[in-house]
C-alpha cells in the first residue's frame, strides 16, 4: 500500500461544497421559529450611548443595548464585552442588536433604532511615529519580546561603509473572507449550542463559558465548514457573544450574520505599520548592523501589538541588531491577526531595505542575501532544524530566469511598458501547540478519528485523513475524520500555520496507539494528548523559509502596475498534499499581491472608522490580476518537526511577496515606493 | 432596507402613468446599482417599476444612418452587437471595460446612464453628503477624494460619474430619447448630464416621471477611428481612476475631426471641447495632443489627493490620440490592424 501523505487526494468535502450541501454557520440548524438578529453600529467616532429605543414593531422580539443586557463574565478581550457599557470606543462598534422574525424585518428595524449619543469627540485615529500615546507593551503578539538589542548597532551604523536608512509603511488591511462572520445560537436546558464561523471551536467554547458563567461542557461550538478566516476568525469574535446573548434574551434560536460593511470595523484587521529600518554594511555587503523600529496601533479598549519586527531577528546574520515595537492606542477597532501578522509588513520593510542595499553596493540582490545568511538563528543562537533559504533563492533564480533581469533599473521597455524583476526572502516560524485526539474502530471496520480542529477552506479534513491513514497503515478511504465541533477532543485553533502540525501530531499519536492494540477490532479506541511531546521538543530554531520572485509591467503613461508572473520557492519540509499545498501557497502569494498593489483601508479622520468598506472601494485582486503564479518547494527533510515532517504553509506565501513586487517595480522604473500599497499615483509623478 | 412594492411594466405608457401617479416610484432596470443603494439606505423607493420587459430591446440602424439602441438592451448585448463593434469600437470597449460579465448581463443601456457616484460619503448613509441629503455638507473635499473630480466640481460636491459607457456615448455625440406622459424629447447626452453646482442631488436633467427609451448615436465620419481607454487600480472590476473615449479623423497628417470625452474626472462625462477646438486643423502629433489637453486642464481644480489626475489625463489623452493616429495611418496603408 502506498503512503497517503504526499498524494494529491481530492478534498473530502469538495462535492458537498460545489453542490451546496456543505452547511455553514448561518445555515444551521434547520429549525422553525428562529429569529434573525441585525446589529446597530455606532455612528459616532467616539463617545457614549445615552439611550436606545425603537418604535413598536410586531415583528421585533427584542432590542438589546447596554441598558438592558445581562452582565457577562470577565473576558480578557474587551471587544467581546458587547453591550456591557455605555462607552463607544470607535465608529462601528456594536451599540444594539435587534431580533425579529425575518432577516428583512430585523435589518429594517435596526435602521430605525434611535440612539442618543453623548460626549461625542473627534477621533484620534492617525498613527504617527511621534504620537503622544505611543508606549512599549510588555510583549507583542504570540508572546515575542518587545525590544531586543544585540551589540551596538548605532556605533556600527556610524562606521559602516554603506548605510540604508529609510521609513517603510503598510496600510490597514482587511481579512475579507468570503463567508462573513456568522453565528447561530440556541439555549436548551442550560446548554448553549452555537454554530459559529470560527477558526477555533475550543477557544470559542472556553470564552462563551466564561462569558455566561457556564461549565465548558455546557457550551458546544460547531464549525462544520468555514468559508475562510485569514486570522479574523482566529479568536472568539463579537458575533458569537451577541448571538448567544440574543438567544438567551428571546428564548429562541437566533441567527446573526454580520454584513460585509461590519467586517471592516468589528472583527479585526491588520494594523497600519510604520517601520524605520537601517542597514549598515561593509564593502562586501556583509551586514554590520540592522535596526528595525516599528510602530503600530491598537484600540483604547484592548491591547494587540503586531510583532512587526520579529522576523528581523531571524533572517540575516549581523553582530549588531536592534528591533523594537511601539504601540499607540487610538480611537479605532482593535486590530488583530491577518495572515502572517508581523512577518507580512515587517518583511516588506526589511526585504525592501535589502534591495536598496543591493542597489547602492552594486551587488546582485540574491548574492547579497546569500552573503548574509546566518549559520545559527541570530535571535536564539540555536541551530535551525532546517533552513533552505539559499537553495530556494538559487533554484528560484534558475526557474524564474533571473539572469534576464537588468541590474540597472528602468532599462527594459516593451512597447509602453517598463518591465522589471524583483526578489525577496520569506520566513515564517514553525508553531506547534498541544492537541488531543481520539480514534475508534467502527462496526463496519472503518476508523473514525476525532479532533476539534477546523477546516477553514485549507483542506485540513483531507490532510488529517491522509496523516491518520499512514499512521494506521490503512488506505485513506478507510478513515473518517470528525472535526469542527468543540465536543470532540480539545484542539488549538487554525492559526499561526500550526493546524496541520498540531492536530496531525495528535492524530498520528492516537492512530499509532490504536494500531499498537493489534488488529483493528470494532470497538477498539484510543485517546492521545501531545502536551508532553510538544513541550519536550529539542531546543532548536524551527522556521519555514522561501524565496519570492516577481515580474511586473508598469505602464509608462499611466503608472498602472500589473504583476506579470510570480514564483514562490519554499522550504517547508514534507508536503502532505501537493494540490492543497499549492493552493495554500499561491493563495498566500495572491494575498501578498493585494497587499503590495491595492489593499488599503482608508481611515476616516473626520468621522472615525474606515471610509471604504465594501469590495468596490477596498480592492482585493481580481482573477485578471492573478496571471502566471507558480509555487514550488525544494527537497527538505527535517526530522525535528512533528512526526509528519512538515512545516506550516498557510502564511509563508504572503511573506516576502509584497517586497518582491515592490522591488520589481523599482527594477522596472527606478521609482522606490516605500509606502504600501504601490498605486499608480505614487509611481506616475516619477516616471 | 425599506419595504417596497414591485411592478413589472409591459408597455411604456403604463410605466409612465404609474410613475406620474406615484411620487415614490422609481424605474428599475437591471438593478445592479439601485438595489445596492436600497440595501445601503441611500435610495428609498416606495415602488419599483421594472422596465426591463418593455419592448425596448432592439438595436437598429435608422434612415439617417444613426444607430438606435433600445433602453432595455443589456450591456452584454450592446457590446457584442456587430454594428457597435464595427462602427463604434469606443462604445464596445467602454462597455466591456465596466463591471463584470455577470453584471453586464443584467445591466441595461438606459440604467447604465443613471449609475450614481461611488463617492464613499454618498454610499454611507451615516455620513453627510449633499448629493444624498441636500444641505448636509460635503466631507469629501477635506476627506477621502482620491478618486473624485478635478473638473467642473462645486463647493457642494466633488463627485464623479462612474459610467464607462456614458463616456463613450459622450464622445460619440449620442442623444438620449426621453418619454413622459407629455410626450417625447431628445437630449444631447451633454445636456442629459449636469454639473453639480448648488444642486448636486440632481445627476441629470431628466425628471423623476420620465423614462429613457432609447439612445441614438449619429453615423460616424467615414475615416474616423475611435477607442476607449480606462485607467484603473486593478486589471478588472474597478471603476475608472480616469478614462478617455476618443474619436479622431486625420487627413494628410492634419486633424479634421476629433472628440474627446473624459471619465473619472467630473460629475458628468467631460467633453474636452477646449482641447478639441485647439486640435482642429493642427498636425496630428503627440506634441499638439499634449498642448491641447493641457489647455483643457487649465481649469482643473484638483484636491489634496487627486492632483495626479492632471498628468495622468494628459498622458492618457495624448497617447490615446497617438494610437488612433497610428491606427488611421495603418488603415490608410491597407494593413488592417
Amino acid at each position: 500500500m502506498t503512503a497517503s501523505i504526499g498524494q494529491s487526494i481530492r478534498r473530502t468535502e469538495s462535492i458537498a461544497k460545489v453542490t451546496g450541501r456543505a452547511r455553514y454557520a448561518a445555515e444551521q440548524p434547520p429549525t422553525v421559529g428562529q429569529l434573525y438578529a441585525w446589529y446597530v453600529p455606532a455612528k459616532i467616532p467616539v463617545g457614549t450611548v445615552e439611550h436606545v429605543e425603537l418604535d413598536a414593531d410586531p415583528a421585533v422580539h427584542a432590542v438589546l443595548w447596554h441598558g438592558n443586557t445581562e452582565k457577562l463574565g470577565d473576558l480578557e478581550d474587551a471587544e467581546l464585552h458587547v453591550l456591557q457599557s455605555n462607552t463607544v470606543a470607535y465608529r462601528g462598534q456594536t451599540v444594539a442588536v435587534v431580533m425579529a422574525e425575518s432577516l428583512d424585518a430585523a435589518r429594517a428595524a435596526a435602521a430605525r433604532v434611535q440612539v442618543r449619543y453623548g460626549d461625542v469627540r473627534a477621533p484620534d485615529n492617525t498613527l504617527t511615529a511621534d504620537h503622544a500615546a505611543l508606549y512599549a507593551p510588555e510583549s507583542v503578539n504570540a508572546g515575542f519580546p518587545t525590544d531586543v538589542t544585540v551589540g551596538d548597532p548605532d556605533s556600527a551604523l556610524e562606521t559602516a561603509e554603506h548605510v540604508v536608512d529609510n521609513w517603510y509603511s503598510t496600510a490597514p488591511m482587511h481579512n475579507s473572507a468570503m463567508e462573513p462572520h456568522a453565528t447561530t445560537a440556541q439555549w436548551s436546558e442550560g446548554v448553549l449550542t452555537v454554530w459559529d464561523s470560527t477558526q477555533a471551536p475550543s477557544g470559542v467554547q472556553g470564552d462563551l463559558a466564561t462569558a455566561f458563567g457556564l461549565e465548558p461542557e455546557n457550551v458546544r461550538v460547531i464549525a462544520e465548514n468555514v468559508g475562510g478566516g485569514f486570522g479574523a476568525k482566529g479568536s472568539t469574535r463579537p458575533n458569537a457573544v451577541l448571538a448567544a446573548l440574543a438567544a438567551r434574551a428571546t428564548g429562541k434560536t437566533v441567527k446573526l450574520v454580520l454584513p460585509r460593511q461590519a467586517l471592516f470595523d468589528l472583527v479585526g484587521y491588520r494594523t497600519p505599520t510604520l517601520n524605520h529600518v537601517r542597514l549598515g554594511a561593509d564593502s562586501t555587503g556583509t551586514l554590520q548592523a540592522i535596526t528595525h523600529d516599528s510602530f503600530q496601533q491598537t484600540s483604547t479598549i484592548f491591547e494587540f501589538c503586531e510583532q512587526t519586527a520579529e522576523s528581523s531577528r531571524h533572517i540575516y546574520a549581523s553582530a549588531n541588531r536592534r528591533t523594537t515595537h511601539r504601540l499607540a492606542p487610538l480611537d479605532v477597532g482593535t486590530p488583530r491577526w491577518m495572515r502572517a501578522p508581523g512577518e507580512a509588513p515587517g518583511m516588506f520593510a526589511v526585504e525592501t531595505a535589502i534591495d536598496e542595499l543591493a542597489a547602492i553596493t552594486g551587488i546582485d540582490p540574491i548574492e547579497l542575501r546569500i552573503r548574509n545568511e546566518p549559520d545559527l538563528d541570530p535571535a536564539s543562537g540555536n541551530e535551525f532544524s532546517s533552513r533552505s533559504v539559499v537553495q530556494c533563492l538559487r533554484e528560484g533564480a534558475e526557474k524564474f530566469g533571473w539572469e534576464r533581469r537588468q541590474a540597472d533599473p528602468g532599462q527594459r521597455l516593451e512597447g509602453r511598458k517598463l518591465i522589471g524583476m524583483g526578489v525577496a526572502t520569506a520566513s515564517y516560524p514553525v508553531l506547534i501547540s498541544p492537541s488531543t485526539a481520539s480514534a475508534r474502530v467502527q462496526q463496519d471496520g472503518t476508523i473514525t478519528v476525532s479532533v476539534a480542529a477546523t477546516d477553514i477552506g485549507t483542506g485540513a479534513r483531507t490532510v488529517l485523513r491522509q496523516i491518520a491513514a499512514d499512521a494506521l497503515g490503512v488506505d485513506a478511504d478507510t478513515v473518517t475524520v470528525e472535526l469542527g465541533d468543540s465536543a470532540l477532543p480539545t484542539a488549538p485553533g487554525a492559526g499561526g500555520s500550526s493546524g496541520t502540525s498540531s492536530w496531525g501530531w495528535a492524530v498520528t499519536k492516537v492512530c499509532r496507539a490504536l494500531k499498537s492494540q493489534g488488529p483493528y477490532a470494532p470497538g477498539n479506541s484510543a485517546d492521545a494528548d501531545t502536551t508532553d511531546d510538544v513541550e519536550g521538543q529539542k531546543e532548536l530554531a524551527r522556521m519555514a523559509f522561501g524565496a519570492q520572485f516577481a515580474e511586473v509591467a508598469v505602464d509608462i503613461d499611466t503608472g498602472e502596475i500589473r504583476v506579470r508572473k510570480m514564483l514562490g520557492v519554499f522550504g517547508i519540509g514534507a508536503v502532505m498534499n501537493p494540490s492543497l499545498a499549492r493552493s495554500q501557497l499561491i493563495g498566500g502569494m495572491t494575498f501578498g499581491l493585494g497587499m503590495a498593489l491595492m489593499e488599503n483601508g482608508v481611515v476616516d479622520h473626520e468621522f472615525g472608522g474606515f471610509a471604504n468598506h465594501d469590495f468596490a472601494e477596498y480592492h482585493i485582486p481580481a482573477c485578471a490580476d492573478v496571471t502566471e503564479l507558480e509555487a514550488v518547494w525544494v527537497e527538505e527533510v527535517d526530522t525535528e518537526l512533528a512526526p509528519m515532517g512538515g512545516k506550516g504553509i498557510g502564511e509563508i506565501g504572503t511573506v516576502g511577496s509584497p517586497a518582491a513586487i515592490g522591488n520589481a517595480v523599482y527594477n522596472a522604473t527606478g521609482v522606490r515606493v516605500r509606502d504600501l500599497p504601490i498605486t499608480l499615483d505614487k509611481v506616475l509623478p516619477h516616471l | 432596507m425599506k419595504t417596497f412594492e414591485y411592478e413589472s411594466a409591459t408597455a411604456v405608457d403604463d410605466a409612465l402613468a404609474r410613475l406620474a401617479e406615484d411620487e415614490h416610484a422609481m424605474v428599475l432596470g437591471g438593478g445592479t446599482n439601485l438595489v445596492d443603494l436600497m440595501k445601503l439606505g441611500v435610495a428609498h423607493p416606495g415602488t419599483l417599476i421594472d422596465v426591463t420587459r418593455l419592448p425596448l430591446h432592439d438595436i437598429e440602424t435608422v434612415d439617417d444612418g444613426s444607430l438606435r439602441i433600445g433602453a432595455a438592451v443589456t450591456n452584454s448585448d450592446l457590446a457584442v452587437h456587430p454594428v457597435v463593434r464595427q462602427r463604434y469600437p469606443v462604445l464596445a470597449r467602454a462597455v466591456l471595460s465596466g463591471a463584470s460579465g455577470q453584471l453586464r448581463n443584467m445591466a441595461t443601456t438606459g440604467g447604465n446612464l443613471f449609475q450614481r457616484t461611488r463617492c464613499v460619503y454618498f454610499m454611507d448613509a451615516s455620513k453627510p453628503c449633499n448629493k444624498r441629503e441636500p444641505g448636509s455638507g460635503c466631507p469629501a473635499r477635506t476627506g477621502e477624494h482620491r478618486n473624485l473630480a478635478i473638473l467642473g466640481a462645486s463647493e457642494s460636491c466633488v463627485a464623479t460619474h462612474p459610467s464607462d459607457m456614458a463616456v463613450a456615448l459622450s464622445a460619440l455625440d449620442a442623444r438620449v430619447v426621453v418619454q413622459s406622459v407629455d410626450g417625447e424629447r431628445v437630449l444631447a447626452i451633454d445636456d442629459f448630464y449636469r454639473l453639480p453646482g448648488d444642486a448636486p442631488e440632481r445627476d441629470n436633467t431628466v425628471g423623476r416621471d420620465e423614462i429613457v427609451t432609447a439612445i441614438e448615436i449619429p453615423k460616424p465620419a467615414a475615416d474616423a477611428h475611435s477607442t476607449y481607454r480606462k485607467v484603473r487600480d486593478r486589471q478588472s472590476y474597478a471603476f475608472a481612476v480616469a478614462s478617455v473615449g476618443a474619436v479622431l479623423d486625420v487627413e494628410d497628417g492634419i486633424v479634421r475631426g476629433v472628440s474627446i470625452a473624459l471619465g473619472g474626472v467630473a460629475h458628468k462625462p467631460w467633453r474636452a471641447r477646449t482641447a478639441e477646438h485647439a486640435l482642429l486643423g493642427t498636425a496630428a502629433e503627440e506634441a499638439s495632443f499634449r498642448r491641447a489637453i493641457g489647455l483643457e486642464l487649465e481649469t482643473a481644480e484638483p484636491l489634496r489627493d487627486n492632483a495626479f489626475k492632471i498628468p495622468l489625463v494628459t498622458n492618457l489623452v495624448a497617447r490615446t490620440l497617438v494610437e488612433l493616429t497610428e491606427t488611421g495611418a495603418r488603415t490608410e496603408r491597407g494593413d488592417r490592424s
